[in-house]
């Protein structure tokens, strides 16, 4: 993965995977505090203590019968080589929370990237699952709920070409007025 | 900045203009694998890509959807085109740039772009 984003979307992939129909999605960016620390939280069908030992390391398990993929082993490996790490919790029926903390300054800490893109990408792809977005850098932030932009669309759904172009307007620019405006 | 408000003027607008495709209709699904391996290959701008030009040319019987890992991960990023009563035609080592051409000759005009798919190329 070349971005940060990137792992955002696998992450992403494994909620809805999951059956979840509600993902929250948190990233703070905090060059003082010196960390980048984003958070999925999904309500998914969760994973038993062993599945989580195994989705974080996939090489040393004597399991069998399941594929377990690399997303998670190659974020943990991201965020270990930038100063921090991931944590992971999951219940089976409740849900699964997954959070990687970055080095901000780190010199192996890949980039962001694009949110925008990711976030467009993946909201126009699941018509039954809601995303609650919060992105924070420093003082400034941005967030959306799909719930809401749903109410307003009254039924439209985002793969509307009009609805799809203002969507995409609508992320690029809060995104890029987060890095706007700071001392 | 963009606001909610302006979602009540393109439903108020939506709605005079369109019927709602129904869910079921027999149409073309654009099916791009993404998968750690698709997004590690560069499936989020092929995705997308593919979402715009099919919104751009209102091309309203073509859905593009996602799925997981396809099962041949060096070929990411994999696109898969099904057709009612077609054949499937599966498109590897795809990029933003080959996008445009396999909407407007294969989806649009009815010829498979060859040199993309997996017989040229394996």
């Amino acid at each position: 993965m070349k971005e940060l984003s990137l792992h955002i979307l696998d992450i992403m992939q494994n909620s809805v995977a999951a059956g979840a129909d509600l993902v929250e999605i948190d990233i703070i960016e905090d060059a003082d505090a010196d960390i980048l620390k984003f958070t999925i939280i999904d309500n998914g069908k969760g994973m038993s203590p062993d599945m989580v030992n195994s989705v974080i390391d996939p090489f040393t398990t004597s399991r069998t019968t399941r594929k377990v993929g690399m997303g998670i082993p190659l974020l943990k490996a991201a965020a270990e080589a930038a100063g921090g790490g991931i944590e992971l919790s999951s219940e089976v029926g409740v849900g699964t929370a997954i959070s990687a903390t970055f080095g901000y300054s780190h010199i192996d800490r890949q980039p962001l990237g694009d949110m925008a893109e990711t976030m467009l990408g993946i909201i126009t792809s699941y018509k039954n699952v809601d995303f609650i977005y919060l992105h924070k850098v420093g003082a400034n932030e941005f967030g959306f709920d799909t719930r809401e932009i749903r109410a307003a669309l009254g039924g439209i759904p985002f793969t509307v070409p009009e609805v799809m172009f203002w969507l995409k307007e609508f992320l690029n620019e809060n995104e890029s007025g987060l890095r706007i405006d700071q001392e | 900045m963009k606001s909610l408000a302006e979602l009540e003027a393109i439903r108020a607008q939506m709605l005079e203009k369109i019927t709602l495709r129904k869910e079921d209709d027999e149409g073309v699904r654009i099916v791009v694998g993404m998968a750690t391996c698709g997004i590690a290959a560069g499936a989020r701008p092929v995705l997308n890509a593919f979402m715009e030009e099919v919104a751009k040319r209102g091309l309203r019987h073509v859905t593009v959807s996602q799925t997981g890992c396809i099962g041949m991960c060096r070929f990411e990023p994999i696109v898969e085109v099904v057709e009612p009563n077609k054949e499937k035609v599966t498109y590897i080592k795809m990029t933003p740039e080959k996008v445009g051409r396999v909407v407007a000759e294969h989806i649009v005009n009815g010829n498979v772009v060859a040199e993309y798919t997996i017989g040229a190329n394996s």
